[in-house]
């Protein structure tokens, strides 16, 4: 049971979290359908630290990135998503 | 390899057990193979002796990063049936079904296969609807299963909570009664021993590290013992499926997610059947030694920590109770976990890959080990001949892309949903 | 005099309790381990393979063998270790595993055919078909397993609880309680035994005593069951707080800590309304680990057997207890340590006839000592200890003896640290694992750190490997271990899968580190290289009672409940699940089936009126300048061009194109929309909501309010409907697909005129707390008029005719809008989500399962398989099925491959399950009013 930071309620249990993609494979509207369904079924699903898109649903019901290994759950970093960082 | 018989065992109790061979070699990996197996789990090891027991090709090493069968095959609730809804998942797995049958005599390993009854609960009448549905679906494809009342299923399970205004009421069910359990170590060390008996070579503590290439094609692997090279690769290691394909620059529709599962204290008999549920994602039998064996819903999010949250347990837990009062004063023992290789429709990937002479299976979710005599089968036949076995061609990679996906959930491809 | 017995007189035996029928006495703070050594019993069980006679071995929670089962009825717990008990009045406690008797057990036969039955023999053999093997499958089953499970229901509670802290301490003993005494800010300190302390009665300077119980000796702290403020407990300051029998089970990420607490002994009765069990989450920001370490038996043949029991349990007994386990006694070791088993022993009023020392010096010692002296085997009358047989710088001598106290050496309680990831250092001196690193803020004190006496390593040289146990639990041999290793199973977690070493309800606690030696020995490696086996939660066995807590049973899942449950309660339905939703299938009349009700109620919504709950379909308030362009975001049909007051049916779909939801969007204002979907992807709906929202679009202004809950919902549908809504009102009812606001009985409403039956209908919304009066005046202007209100059923019997597909059975996850006949509403410039993934070329087969309407002359079932005649491949499905309302044959939509192109084609649903085969026709899914003539008035 991870404890995750969220930027704008504090640390609090993961089971307030739910999981949602990783970043790296969000479609936008506009993108050619090619790259869309690429990205929609390729993932790098590393032994290591990816960077994935949560939400607080249980909490403020806003959307974190959280960069996080997935092997040892170690949190290095969480902050709220901006689409001008993050996308 | 000493044929293993009743008789044999009487001879060893009475010399004191002497006599017995390595029930496997550890061999020095061999410069060149013509096919490398990467994972020497249930899979891997019964895709090298499909290998050279029904291709006769014998030039094969299974390369296992650990100990054989540490991977999903150790740590599955050891459930194995063949009753999916959709016809390409139930004739691959019917088929591993088959030779779950005879599994035991073709090894000489007795893999304690126990064909005591698949069972999946209805909660409601639109369950049973969708029970009936599988059972229709199955029944008309050649597959037996029975929708069973309330009443035959409180014969089969006593234990079970069949008052009206229990939380999860019992309105029936249907059954399997080919399927059952296994011993899922057994299954791991019979395909070991049979594959190296026929000239496999089993190498353990051997991680593959690289996936050496040349103009597009695969020459081999790099491995914390060496390098070796291969005619053509297959890797064989759900659960990684991702790294290792990333090893050769290959992304897939697959993402790692934790599924635990728990044992109690060996009791006395008390269920005979497996038990899952249409509605509920809780499963509860109880292996030969006399521990109940349960597991719940996965652990929702990506990781390869193989130890998950124990709100599930929890659950899982509670939902059992709910099923079977009985099983509250019974204490869990051990819990564990495994790491599923969750693929974007929930079935498994038997494929080529980009690069010529490389190969993948995996993608099997939370569904491996029932089907890993088919699995292992199939694979061979991809690996020996290039081309897809008939029971695996649904299961391409290129589906995705296509749009020929194999959704029985029908939820998409957040695996978190599934 | 011989064997186990109380020190000095009976005083103080207040407590009564059965063993296996037969009445004795404990004293307070007597376990059951304790109390039957007192009353001078030693043969406690049979073990589990071999039925050997076993007795207690050990004082704590690592015991392998004294295991029974206790209570009664509903609160039998079976597999319950005799030193984890203490005694209560009325205790009923029984040996389990054995029949007829303990001392008469006739599995012992077993034993004579141990030669056969050696670790894996079960691989070996029970070939032939699976139906031949379940039948020896029986009989190992019936043999197998320790104790019997209860059939009665549990009649007790447990009780889940939280709590956050700076320091958590596991252990109780004397480094434990220094830690907490220590740390600073909010400290937990938690115990599984009854009582703080630890091993001091077994460590010296010791003083036995005869007559007085453990509380007169001022034992440090003594907490039952409740949790307790530090003060006055051991001196601990008040900022920390005292837990009790309560165990750590597990440390899993971050701090987060499951704790496991007895608020009373097993099979004990609670006071009235208290639970029996209490698991905790603790969230910690720092562990402090003070496990101790448990000791090691010594492996040599006949080490099971009654009245051979590990040293330092032996003192536990003697300091704490008052019970001497034997008279005439035989110490064996291969450290210092044990040497204060014999003072306490003489001291209590045994004799030591012997320390057997392993090593190649020993320390002075006033009492006959013998270094390189191992026991070898033990001999045995009458179920006990009789005779140690020893070796002697290789000659072998016997001494007579009913007490072997053994001490292998102590290994440290590193399960917790490695279970959070921690790594483990090897110290060659103690042969043990200690903790190393941790990744957490966990830290460990005394024992467990590697505070333990140093041991000479054990030499391999055993004569009766066959007879030399290492896991005592599940019978495992030294000569099991050696099988095993010459047959190849050599990593540690192969030995141990395939003899089962570690894999009993103490998880090898006195087993892995004999284990471990004896394969590195075999190996010629050192005991790090070979490995060890996963650390797993939870430390000590916990039931799964506890683990379910409160939501046990009824409680197991939610119940969501109608804000209007209680109006359809009084109606007494039929109710029906969906998901956690509980709604009314049918209000079934005197004497009606639920199919007669719902044929009723159908009916009366296509002759006169009907209303409906529909108060479980997923809202959204979608506001601001942006709503339109938001809303054309989701949905994939025209949205933007929709006039205020006018709304119209629209689909979803998943970013790989299929249909994921449908629903209605209506423009209530300029900028304020309401979009109505599926009750059951309502939860997944305001999700996708909020990504689209927050990821996808966040520069879109708008506003989206989930409103699923806050508003009830009821239909009102049939051709008198505008009448009576008219009538209600005081006004027009708005037009089909428009929407008005208005007001019935004084509560504000909003009438959405959505048609789901095919009859002109209104939906009627208000806030959930003021359904109730709206509900009552539609129901009573409605039943005037010859209607009824109309449950699941009966909507589903109207919108099967209508052909409107349902989220999970014709749009099942696996088709597209063209499958289902709705490319015709897509928007054909895209910008939609789902709408990159339709191009894909498997989305355009002809052969795809497309939308169909089956007709027959009788029911058709519901999921039966489409096929063309027996025997044929499967092409389809039936979605949905219902008979006409107001005619005769059954009706249905189904899933067929290639089906559009198929009208008129006849088939067989197949139904073999429920023994069901009927003839039915393709059609085209639409079996009343294609014109849509009933929504106009």
């Amino acid at each position: 049971m991870m404890r995750i930071d969220c930027p704008h309620c504090g640390p609090r249990a993961q089971a307030e979290f739910g999981y949602e993609r990783t970043l790296d494979s969000i479609v936008t509207i506009d993108m050619p359908a090619d790259e869309a369904v690429a990205r929609l079924y390729a993932r790098t699903n590393p032994r290591g630290l990816d960077d994935e898109l949560w939400r607080h649903g249980f909490g403020c019901r806003q959307w974190i990135v959280l960069r996080r290994n997935r092997v040892t759950h170690e949190i290095v970093g969480v902050t709220a998503f901006d689409p001008a960082i993050h996308l | 390899m000493t044929r293993y018989s009743a008789f044999a065992l009487l001879k060893a109790g009475l010399t004191g057990q002497r006599g017995w061979d390595r029930a496997w070699r550890d061999p020095e990996p061999k410069p060149h193979y013509d096919v490398i197996v990467i994972g020497g789990g249930g899979h891997g090891l019964a895709t090298a002796y499909y290998l050279a027991k029904v291709h006769s090709i014998r030039n094969v090493a299974v390369l296992e990063k650990g100990w054989i069968g540490g991977g999903n095959t150790g740590r599955n609730t050891t459930i194995v049936r063949s009753n999916y809804r959709l016809p390409a998942l139930h004739s691959l797995f019917d088929f591993a079904l088959g030779l779950w049958e005879g599994m035991s005599d073709e090894l000489n390993y007795n893999v304690m296969f126990s064909p005591r009854g698949a069972l999946f609960l209805g909660h409601s009448d639109a369950d049973m609807t969708a029970l009936a549905q599988r059972g229709d679906a199955l029944c008309c494809d050649g597959i037996a299963a029975e929708l069973l009342t309330a009443g035959q299923v409180h014969a089969l399970v006593p234990l079970l909570d069949m008052s009206p205004d229990a939380r999860f009421p019992i309105h029936g069910g249907l059954i399997q009664r080919r399927g059952g359990t296994a011993r899922h170590d057994a299954v791991a060390w019979g395909y070991a021993r049979a594959a190296d008996g026929l000239g496999v070579d089993i190498i353990q503590n051997c991680e593959v590290t690289g996936i050496t290439q040349s103009g597009g094609r695969v020459t081999g692997v790099e491995t914390s013992r060496g390098n070796i090279g291969a005619g053509r690769v297959g890797i064989c290691v759900a659960g990684n499926s991702g790294p290792v394909a990333g090893l050769a620059g290959i992304r897939l529709p697959i993402e790692a997610q934790t599924l635990q599962a728990f044992v109690t204290e060996a009791v006395k008999p008390m269920i005979d059947t497996v038990i899952m549920s249409q509605s509920l994602h809780c499963y509860i039998s109880q292996s030969d030694k006399g521990g109940i064996v349960l597991g719940g819903d996965p652990d929702q999010f990506p990781s390869y920590a193989q130890r998950g949250l124990p709100p599930r347990i929890e659950r899982a837990a509670a939902e059992a109770i709910a099923l079977v009062p009985a099983l509250s004063r019974l204490r869990m023992v051990r819990c564990w976990a495994g790491t599923t290789d969750m693929s974007f429709d929930g079935s498994p990937i038997i494929s080529p890959l980009p690069v010529d002479g490389l190969y993948l299976n995996g993608g099997w979710c939370y569904g491996g080990f029932k089907a890993t005599p088919g699995s292992g089968f199939v694979y061979a036949h991809l690996l020996a001949t290039g081309a897809a076995h008939p029971l695996a061609a649904p299961f391409g990679l290129d589906r995705f892309a296509a749009g020929a996906t194999i959704d029985e959930a029908g939820v998409g491809f957040m695996p978190q949903l599934r | 005099m011989s064997g186990p017995g109380r020190i000095g007189g009976g005083e103080g035996a207040t407590l009564r309790f059965t063993f296996d029928g037969v009445p004795l006495r404990a004293r307070p703070g007597d376990t059951l381990a304790a109390a039957l050594l007192a009353s001078g019993i030693g043969l406690v069980a049979r073990s589990f393979k071999y039925h050997r006679p076993r007795g207690i071995m050990a004082a704590g929670v690592e015991e392998p063998n004294a295991l029974v089962t206790v209570g009664e009825g509903g609160r039998t717990e079976p597999n319950t270790r005799a030193t984890d008990l203490f005694v209560y009045d009325g205790l009923v406690a029984r040996s389990q595993n054995r029949w007829p008797s303990l001392r008469l057990d006739l599995g012992a036969i077993n034993g004579l055919a141990a030669p056969f039955l050696a670790a894996g023999f079960y691989y070996k053999t029970f070939f032939g078909p699976p139906a031949r093997w379940m039948l020896y499958e029986r009989l190992i089953r019936r043999a197998a397993g320790l104790g019997k499970a209860p059939i009665e229901a549990d009649p007790d509670r447990y009780e889940h609880r939280a709590a956050f802290c700076d320091v958590l301490v596991v252990g109780g003993g004397p480094a434990g309680l220094a830690a907490a005494a220590a740390a600073e800010g909010r400290v937990m300190l938690v115990e599984q035994d009854r009582i703080l302390g630890g091993n001091i009665f077994a460590s010296p300077p010791f003083v036995p005593s005869a007559v007085e119980g453990p509380a007169a000796r001022g034992a440090p702290g003594v907490s039952t069951s409740r949790d307790t403020n530090g003060d006055g407990v051991a001196g601990l300051p008040s900022n920390v707080r005292v837990l009790t029998r309560t165990t750590a089970t597990g440390v899993w990420d971050h701090g987060f800590v499951t704790l496991a607490q007895r608020l009373v002994e097993p099979g004990e009765a609670p006071l009235p309304g208290q639970p029996v069990q209490r698991l905790w989450h603790v969230r910690a920001r720092r562990i402090i680990l003070a496990t101790g370490a448990i000791e090691r038996p010594l492996t040599f043949a006949g080490n099971d057997r009654p009245g051979v029991m590990l040293s330092q349990a032996v003192r536990s007994y003697i300091g704490r207890f008052g019970v001497l386990p034997g008279r005439r006694v035989v110490i064996a070791t291969n450290n210092d340590d044990a040497y204060h088993t014999a003072e306490a022993i003489a001291a209590a009023g045994g004799a030591v006839v012997a320390i057997l020392d392993s090593r190649d010096t020993t320390p002075e010692t006033r009492f006959p000592v013998f270094a390189r002296a191992v026991a070898v085997a033990t001999r045995g009358r009458r179920y006990h200890l009789a005779a140690v047989e020893a070796e002697i710088d290789g000659v072998r001598r016997r001494f007579d003896a009913d007490l072997l106290a053994m001490s292998g050496g102590f290994t440290p309680v590193v399960h917790l640290h490695s279970q959070a990831g921690g790594k483990l250092d090897w110290r060659a001196d103690i042969q043990a694992f200690v903790p190393g690193v941790s990744p957490q803020a966990i830290t460990s004190v005394g024992a467990v750190a590697g505070e333990v006496p140093p041991i000479a390593a054990a030499s391999a040289h055993l004569p009766d490997p066959k007879h030399s146990f290492v896991d005592f639990q599940n019978d495992v041999t030294a000569a099991d271990i050696d099988l095993a290793w010459a047959e190849g199973y050599r990593s540690v977690e192969h030995l141990k899968r395939y003899t089962t070493l570690g894999m009993a309800t103490d998880q090898g606690k006195t087993s892995n580190m004999a284990a471990l030696s004896r394969l590195a020995g075999a190996a010629g490696i050192d005991i790090p290289q070979a490995g060890l086996t996963t650390f797993r939660a939870p430390f000590t066995p916990v039931t799964l009672g506890t683990l379910a807590g409160a939501d046990g049973g009824g409680h197991a899942a939610p119940r969501r409940r109608l804000a209007l449950h209680d109006r359809h309660q009084a109606l007494a339905p039929i109710w029906q699940p969906l998901g956690y939703w509980h709604r009314p299938r049918a209000y079934p009349l005197a004497g009606e089936t639920l199919h007669d009700a719902a044929i009723r109620e159908a009916r009366a919504v296509r002759t006169t009126a009907g209303i409906v709950d529909v108060s479980t379909l997923a809202k959204f308030a979608v506001s601001g300048p942006d709503a339109a362009a938001f809303l054309e975001l989701v949905c994939a049909t025209g949205v933007a061009k929709l006039g205020v007051g006018r709304g119209r049916y629209t689909f979803m779909l998943r970013e790989d194109g299929m249909v994921a939801d449908d629903g209605t969007v209506w423009r209530l204002d300029e900028a304020r929309w309401l979009l109505t979907s599926s009750t059951g992807g309502a939860d997944r709906m305001e999700a996708h909501l909020s990504y689209v929202h927050r990821v996808l679009a966040p520069q879109l202004r708008v506003s989206v309010v989930a409103q699923q809950e806050h508003l009830a919902g009821i239909a009102l549908a049939g051709p008198l409907a505008a009448d009576i809504l008219a009538g209600l009102t005081g006004e027009i009812p708005p037009s089909h697909m428009g929407l008005a606001e208005a007001t019935i009985a004084g509560v504000k409403i909003l009438i959405l005129a959505a048609s789901y039956s095919g009859e002109r209908a209104f939906e009627v919304y208000a806030p959930g707390f003021e359904a109730g009066p709206v509900w009552d005046a539609l129901d009573r202007a409605t039943r005037a008029r010859g209607g009824f209100p109309y449950g699941l059923e009966a909507l589903e019997y109207l919108r099967i005719e209508k052909g409107h597909i349902v989220i999970g059975a014709e749009a099942d996850g696996r088709t597209t809008p063209h499958d289902l006949r709705l490319e015709r509403m897509l928007r054909k410039a895209g910008g939609y989500v789902g709408a990159q993934a339709l191009g894909r070329p498997a989305l355009s087969a002809p052969d795809r399962m497309q939308l169909v309407g089956l007709e027959a002359a009788e029911a058709i079932p519901e999921g039966a398989m489409l096929i063309a005649a027996t025997g044929a491949p499967v092409e389809g499905h039936v979605s949905s099925a219902a008979g006409r309302v107001l005619g005769e044959g059954g009706i249905a939509l189904g899933l067929l491959s290639g089906g559009r192109a198929r009208i008129g084609a006849r088939l067989i649903a197949s139904s073999p399950v429920r023994g069901r085969h009927v003839a039915v026709t393709v059609t085209d899914p639409l079996f009343y009013d294609p014109e849509g003539a009933r929504y106009r008035d």
